[in-house]
């Protein structure tokens, strides 16, 4: 069943990034993206990762996506007045996407082949005491990031507020 | 399972009986009568509505983005229902016992937003396309002073499952699992030294257990209003200047979709609420000496007499702040956009991260 339920899902984060790539009405493309970044949360769901499932649906989906979408519709000027013109995109450099999409993967894919996750030793104890699924993931999350990642952890803290502080700026800034 | 049949039928239902209570309370607070025609006090009314929504013709306007038109409303729809599939209904239903129900809701509710931003944009409209865009501004806004709110809650409870913040609010917090030897104080100060484990009742709700969680509680609230797009926050679907908003070029059974999303967002945040400040399933009547009308009035968590007092519990709260939404909107006008942003940044946002510092230092006290 979970397997089967894996496939589905890899199918559908595979067919809607590959329609992402055919089609050239940029709110498509958006909406497609939606179904990858759900179908990657599921992914993440299904291997017991359950905090950072939801934090993709929270980051990807309820953050960058409508901003992402904010921005095409506030930006989008209609052409020659004809509101149902909708924002399109040409397709640039296909060769060179195709060759770069191509190689990454088949880097990805022998890197992954020759891991060979299966009989790593931290995985083969876990898969036999079973406490992978059935332990959540926040304990040691929260534990982690107020102790040994600390450090990292205030940088991005500060990084953000840096950002928000320069977009407050940005924004009231009479011109 | 039960959980999800339960609410698949809850939720139309719901959205009937609240359609007609939402109208007899707007008439009683006009000085009206409201619906008298169909069957005895028009109690069938909302049917009758129904089903002329349902005979109407699905007109999709010929210049709208067809395929996203027709996806938009199962979206909305789709990503309220979902939401409660995180909502404990008693000590022991619950759709998913996920370790993250809180912040699962949170995401649920910025999936509803590109729903929303979906059939403002198809629509191909102005009306709509306004609408979609003041709905998506206010949601993210509202977003923050929620979320901080819930922040103060799950720093007090220190965890995100809301079944176990629910046992932590009553007389039965040893019975769930890592919970068996927690001890609850009054105001959760252990200093005071007054055990009131055994008491329960609205004593140990949160926001008793933590005072300043009543603030918090009516940040929330009031946040939760901007997040359903209701009165006072109504300006997406603003009927005066907007016709009805991102869904003004619905008809038919697809408005009804719609009708029934924001009905259901209404349950949803009720819901929360509820769990997160109002002690839940609990019962809200403490054991006093003799008096033990906390065990009285809410049975053992595994018995039929526990999941029936709970559940009663838990909807006649849930219901309780659903009157409290539609009487705020048939009383309150409507925010302009610059009162709405100003009450969501500059009152709103500085209380809520207030009182989320507090609650960090009263949670030192507590232990």
């Amino acid at each position: 069943m979970v397997l089967l339920l894996f496939y589905f899902f890899c199918f559908l984060i595979v067919v809607s990034a590959f329609l992402m790539l055919l089609t050239r009405h940029i709110l498509y493309a958006a909406f497609l993206l939606l179904l990858t970044f759900l179908g990657i949360a599921a992914l993440y769901a299904l291997v017991g990762a359950d905090f950072l499932a939801v934090s993709q649906v929270v980051i990807y989906v309820g953050g960058v996506l409508v901003l992402l979408l904010f921005g095409i519709m506030l930006t989008h000027q209609p052409v020659g007045g004809q509101p149902s013109a909708a924002p399109q995109t040409e397709s640039r450099n296909l060769w060179w996407g195709a060759l770069t999409g191509i190689g990454f993967f088949a880097l990805l894919a022998q890197v992954i082949y020759k891991a060979d996750f299966t009989s790593k030793a931290w995985i083969v104890s876990a898969e036999s005491q079973k406490r992978l699924l059935n332990n959540s993931s926040i304990p040691h999350l929260g534990a982690n990031l107020m102790t040994h990642y600390l450090l990292p952890f205030e940088i991005i803290a500060i990084l953000l507020l840096v950002a928000l502080v320069g977009a407050t700026l940005l924004a009231s800034r009479k011109s | 399972m039960l959980s999800l049949v339960f609410f698949l039928l809850f939720i139309p239902l719901f959205a009937l009986a609240g359609v007609y209570a939402e109208r007899k309370v707007s008439a009683f607070i006009q000085d009206r009568l409201g619906p008298m025609e169909v069957g005895r006090y028009g109690l069938l009314q909302t049917l009758a509505d129904i089903i002329k929504l349902l005979l109407k013709e699905d007109i999709i306007p010929s210049l709208a983005d067809k395929r996203l038109f027709k996806l938009a409303p199962l979206i909305i729809f789709v990503a309220v229902f979902a939401g409660f599939a995180a909502i404990p209904l008693t000590p022991t239903l619950i759709g998913s016992g996920l370790q993250v129900g809180v912040f699962f809701i949170l995401a649920i509710v910025s999936l509803d937003v590109v729903g929303i931003m979906m059939a403002g944009w198809s629509s191909n409209s102005k009306y709509p396309l306004l609408g979609a865009m003041r709905a998506v501004a206010q949601i993210i806004s509202y977003e923050i002073p929620t979320g901080l709110a819930i922040l103060a809650v799950v720093m007090i409870c220190q965890t995100l499952d809301l079944q176990s913040i629910s046992y932590q609010q009553g007389i039965w917090i040893n019975h769930y699992q890592h919970l068996e030897a927690d001890q609850n104080y009054l105001f959760g100060l252990k200093p005071l030294g007054i055990d009131i484990t055994l008491v329960g009742g609205f004593l140990t709700w949160n926001i008793v257990r933590m005072p300043f969680l009543s603030i918090a509680f009516v940040i929330y609230f009031i946040a939760s209003l901007a997040e359903c797009n209701r009165a006072p926050f109504d300006i997406p679907e603003a009927e005066s200047e907007l016709i009805g908003g991102y869904h003004t070029e619905y008809s038919g059974l697809r408005w009804a979709f719609i009708m029934l999303a924001e009905y259901g967002m209404m349950l949803l945040v009720s819901f929360l609420g509820v769990i997160l400040f109002l002690g839940s399933w609990n019962t809200p009547l403490p054991n006093l000496g003799y008096l033990a009308l906390a065990d009285w009035t809410s049975g053992k968590p595994d018995t039929l007499w526990g999941q029936l007092t709970s559940i009663f519990w838990l909807f006649s709260k849930t219901f309780l702040l659903i009157f409290a939404q539609m009487w705020i909107r048939w009383t309150y006008p409507r925010l302009r956009i610059d009162q709405l942003m100003y009450l969501c940044w500059k009152v709103l946002v500085p209380f809520a991260l207030a009182i989320v510092l507090l609650c960090g230092v009263w949670r030192l006290w507590m232990v």
